[in-house]
């Protein structure tokens, strides 16, 4: 780990003008920042901790306007919330899913949409796109965890959120300030595939801190989300799925966003066009689920995460509309 | 009746021996007072980290400390690894350095600057074809007339591949020191090591001291599973380090330091031909085995395993690889020699339509000796019992609606045992104090406890009445805690020393109570006329009556002494029920049940939590570990605890410990329990999922991806 600077300031505006700074990064849980700078895989020359920064925490609802949640709240404070486990069960359940009681109490909402992918070749130092003399090493290499849409190349890790596919099903936006001011885009637009090593796995620029998460409330929106891990306890997901179903009865529009698959939280159009006008069943789910992975194009050594994407889907559909699941 | 002065009381007069105490450092090490090694710190100590090889193969071609060496708070830096060394595995040691603060030692590190000339390498030696020029020659051993025995037309043959690769042992603790320079020729060493009194000498003979010189110190350690009996390069680089910087040094390893390089499990991987008659007998047996110990070459898991079956006719063949130099793992080879195994006999059982639990009952009798023979039997027919096995157990395939599906499966085992050799002194003082001194470690299976029941017990003492002092060299030799070795050791040993410190009170008090020496007996903190209490002294009394002259008798424990206290040679049958995801290929374990024996127990509750602890490590063995190794980089893609997987608490099901204890057990005198009951999870588990999904998954561990395949959904 490098030397660096550390600065705590106590209000955005603050933070804005620390930020604007060669090499500062924003520290907000640390849970992953910290153990790149330890790995040497970050080296800021500043760190801005937004701890301190109030306007930053908390969370409010109303039917009208919404869930808005500070962008430091911590995922046991998000799992925690009245409104949100009232209003949105299955976001309160995903935020306990993203980690062990020590990373929920130090992990932030804004961290975990954030955090860094986990591909073994770019933690090893290989770079985001595990490039070694000009070419990938993933797709001749070990590429079990690896991604099964989006992999064109050169990019072929997975987006880590597992709270993102969720969020973006549920229609969320998300505010980004920076020295020109504010901005809101979709949660969805936020996420990028890195074409080059300089580009990183999302859109927001030098400077830019995420400041909220706006969540709009739809009474008639079934929402959930279903992962697949190999261990009960704390462990990356092999493929999850997060759906929002509109409509009583039949469905009238659907968002299926798939996780830890590609690069990106990924939208599945194929899946939300199959479950459009049908009632829920054990069937339409699964058709659902074979769509959206119709298209996957898995590597060499993980062809089994195309079972496990489309099981995710279906189980999530059918968790959504509270219909029974079975599975382990 | 005893028949020798040493021999354990009999059951009726046992107060302690055998029931459930609990350990008496618990309280130490769960409000964090018990000091590991990584807990010490000196004044003045230093850090030191070391520089390792990125490369799985590699030849150094130059090497620049001067760098590291000018920056202000490195104290000392050393190179490992000289130039034109070549170095065999990703994380082989190049240089050390001892700074300040564990930060700029990690620094200073980075700033040493080598240049490799990177070599050709093996890591992957599953597809035995592809390990061409990496192989040693085959053992080849034949037993019977195989050939002949699998020609009979009238035998039922089953055929399969089986295997678990490398893993590490990953211990909580990692591997460390810190070694302090306490004169000119002298060094005390804290030591995370299984060896307190063995390992001066290997620190001795590179630092050019008298081994007399050295003092070990280990109180607690962290897990150690086989990984911890080497004085390791970095260890004596330690002290090389604290020589030249004139101050204590700590050098514990980083995790991925310990997964890399602090030792790692071989490998084995096979293809199985076994042949029975129909009613289940076994006939033949034919292995092709290969695997891997890293660079060092290794030997064959022994098989068939526990039974021997007639007409052998087996193959191994080691693998060199640039995977890291593998260290005894719990159990050394029996794990890998058991799924070769009892994976093959559940096949055979199935092929024959057969309860596999009626095919283990059936060919029993093939084991070692009667001894053993009937304890199988009565340990599966215990495990029946326990697991409602006749009732629960379904043939291969759950036929359940719905994509979980239920299994049992069952395997057993076997392993040593047998003491090491151990020293003691007992001492009585006149104020009535006692304390027992032996060379021993606890590596966490609860020998401080035991040494502490056996003393008391045999003074008549409460246990808090006897001070236990371990870990420290000084002490008399006890061996390495290795092979399930311990218990036996430091019970025979205190046994007797106990027993002497006693007698020699007796004579001391029998004048003043009118008696002979031999009509004395020490019980319920007295020391009193057997057959007539209202002659008795208290233990305080008693001593007193030692003047100023303490009493310090020694015990010893080697091959041949007198009287038998243990003894070697244990079964263990275990069973698994497993639930399996067919959609996503997730097994989950409902249960596991050990049945166990290990001659007589001295602490039933340590002994309990040994099984508890062994089958965890195999449930982890079993589902999640593999030290995974690029095939293009030659590197470890796991290094760390997030993809190199254990089992957390919810993984782990319902854990069922049954000891067997009583006539035919307890007369055996004691027996080792460490490493037994981690032989069996792998392939009780595999068993039972094999049970519940209707095919083998081959190889362990029994992740999704392999799950589903051998399921037909990949």
């Amino acid at each position: 780990m490098n030397s660096f600077e550390y600065a705590r300031p106590t209000t955005e505006r603050e933070a804005i003008q620390l930020l604007a700074h060669k090499g500062a990064e924003v520290l907000a849980g640390g849970t992953d920042l910290l153990s790149l700078m330890k790995d040497d895989l970050a080296s800021p020359e500043r760190l801005v901790s937004l701890k301190r920064v109030r306007t930053l925490r908390g969370i409010q609802f109303s039917t009208g306007k919404g869930l808005r949640i500070g962008a430091m709240t911590t995922l046991q404070e998000l799992a925690d919330h009245p409104d949100v486990r009232q209003h949105y069960a299955a976001l309160s359940q995903a935020a306990i899913d993203a980690g062990g009681p020590q990373i929920r109490a130090m992990g932030t909402l804004g961290g975990n949409l954030l955090q860094r992918p986990r591909c073994w070749y770019y933690r090893a130092g290989y770079g985001l796109l595990a490039q070694k003399d000009g070419k990938s090493l993933v797709p001749d290499g070990d590429n079990r965890y690896h991604a099964i849409l989006g992999n064109a190349g050169p990019a072929y890790f997975v987006s880590p959120s597992t709270l993102a596919p969720l969020l973006i099903a549920l229609g969320a936006s998300v505010k980004l300030l920076g020295p020109k001011g504010s901005r809101q885009i979709e949660l969805g637009k936020l996420y990028t595939i890195p074409t080059s090593e300089t580009q990183r796995e999302h859109t927001i620029e030098a400077g830019e801190i995420l400041t909220e998460v706006l969540v709009p409330y739809d009474a008639q929106v079934r929402s959930a989300s279903y992962e697949i891990r190999q261990r009960q306890g704390e462990d990356w997901p092999l493929a999850q799925a997060a759906v929002a179903l509109r409509g009583n009865g039949s469905i009238r529009s659907a968002r299926v966003v798939l996780g830890h698959v590609a690069p990106i939280p990924w939208r599945s159009e194929e899946a939300e066009a199959e479950l459009s006008g049908k009632p829920v069943s054990e069937e339409v789910a699964d058709a659902a689920g074979r769509a959206a992975v119709s298209k996957a194009t898995p590597l060499s050594m993980n062809k089994h995460k195309v079972q496990l994407a489309r099981v995710a889907v279906k189980r999530a559909i059918l968790r959504a509309a509270g219909m029974q699941v079975e599975g382990l | 009746m005893p028949t020798c002065k040493y021999d354990w009381p009999p059951a009726n007069e046992r107060r302690l021996i055998g029931k459930r105490i609990s350990r008496i450092d618990g309280p130490a090490k769960s409000g964090g007072r018990a000091k590991y090694t990584y807990d010490i710190n000196r004044p003045g100590m230093l850090w030191g980290k070391v520089l390792r090889c990125p490369y799985a193969h590699a030849k150094v071609k130059s090497i620049d400390i001067s760098a590291a060496n000018a920056m202000p708070g490195v104290k000392a830096v050393r190179i490992m690894a000289d130039v034109g060394k070549e170095l065999l595995w990703e994380g082989a040691e190049v240089a050390a350095v001892a700074a300040v603060s564990e930060e700029l030692a990690e620094e200073a590190v980075g700033k040493i600057k080598v240049e490799y000339e990177p070599l050709p390498f093996l890591v992957k030696e599953e597809d035995l074809s592809k390990a061409e020029g990496y192989t040693r020659p085959p053992n080849i051993r034949k037993v019977g007339d195989p050939h002949k025995a699998f020609q009979d037309p009238e035998l039922v043959v089953s055929e399969g591949y089986y295997g678990a690769p490398v893993i590490t042992h990953c211990c909580l603790e990692s591997h460390g020191n810190v070694a302090e320079w306490t004169g000119p020729q002298s060094l005390r060493v804290w030591a995370s090591t299984q060896g307190v009194s063995v390992i001066a000498g290997e620190f001795a003979e590179p630092l050019g001291i008298s081994a007399n010189n050295v003092n070990i110190i280990c109180n607690y350690i962290g897990g150690g599973f086989g990984s911890k009996f080497q004085v390791d390069p970095w260890a004596i680089e330690a002290a090389r380090l604290a020589k030249d910087a004139k101050a204590p040094v700590k050098l514990m390893l980083e995790r991925d330091e310990e997964l890399l390089v602090a030792g790692c499990r071989p490998s084995a991987f096979g293809k199985v031909r076994v042949a029975a008659q129909k009613d289940g007998t076994l006939v033949a047996w034919k292995s092709e085995v290969w695997g891997t110990a890293g660079p060092g070459g290794t030997t064959s898991p022994p098989l068939p395993y526990v039974l021997r079956i007639p007409h052998q006719d087996l193959k191994y063949t080691a693998v060199n690889t640039n995977i890291g130099p593998a260290r005894a793992w719990r159990a050394p080879n029996h794990p890998q020699a058991c799924v070769l195994t009892m994976c093959a006999l559940d096949d055979l059982a199935a092929k024959l339509g057969m309860d596999p639990l009626d095919l283990l009952m059936k060919n029993a009798d093939l084991a070692p000796n009667e001894v053993l023979a009937r304890t199988y039997r009565e340990e599966l027919q215990k495990a029946a019992e326990l697991t409602d096995w006749k009732k629960n157990w379904h043939p291969r395939g759950d036929k359940s609606p719905g994509p979980i599906k239920r299994g049992m499966g069952i395997s057993m085992h076997t392993w040593g045992g047998n003491p090491h050799n151990s020293r003691c002194t007992v001492t009585i003082q006149p104020d009535g104090s006692v304390e027992v001194k032996l060379g021993s470690q606890d590596l966490g299976t609860g020998t401080r406890t035991v040494i502490n029941i056996v003393v008391a017990e045999t003074l008549g003492l409460p246990l808090e009445a006897v001070k236990v002092s371990i870990g420290d060299n000084r002490y008399p030799p006890d061996g390495a805690s290795g092979g399930s070795t311990t218990v036996g050791g430091v019970s025979g040993s205190t046994r007797r020393g106990a027993v002497n410190a006693r007698d020699a009170l007796f004579a001391v008090v029998a004048p003043s109570l009118g008696v002979q020496p031999d009509q004395l007996e020490a019980v319920d903190g007295q020391v009193r006329v057997k057959g007539d209490p209202s002659k008795a002294l208290s233990w305080k009394q008693a001593c007193a009556k030692l003047g100023v002259r303490p009493i310090e008798a020694q015990g010893e424990q080697r091959q041949g002494a007198e009287c038998k206290l243990n003894d070697g040679g244990v079964g263990g049958v275990q069973v698994a029920d497993v639930s399996v995801d067919t959609e996503t290929g997730i097994v989950r374990i409902n249960r596991l049940t050990a049945v166990q024996d290990c001659g007589l127990i001295i602490d039933l509750k340590t002994a309990e939590s040994q099984c508890y602890g062994a089958m965890i490590m195999g449930i982890c063995y079993a589902l999640y570990e593999e030290k995974i190794v690029d095939r293009l980089t030659g590197r470890m893609l796991n290094p760390n605890m997030e993809f190199y997987k254990l089992a957390g608490i919810a993984d782990v099901g319902d854990l069922q410990v049954h000891l067997m204890t009583g006539p035919g057990y307890d007369e055996r005198g004691v027996i080792g329990l460490g490493e037994p009951p981690v032989i069996s999870p792998g392939a009780a588990i595999s068993n039972a999922v094999a049970n519940a999904i209707g095919v083998r998954v081959p190889t362990l561990p029994l992740t999704p991806d392999k799950v589903l395949a051998a399921l037909g959904k990949v």
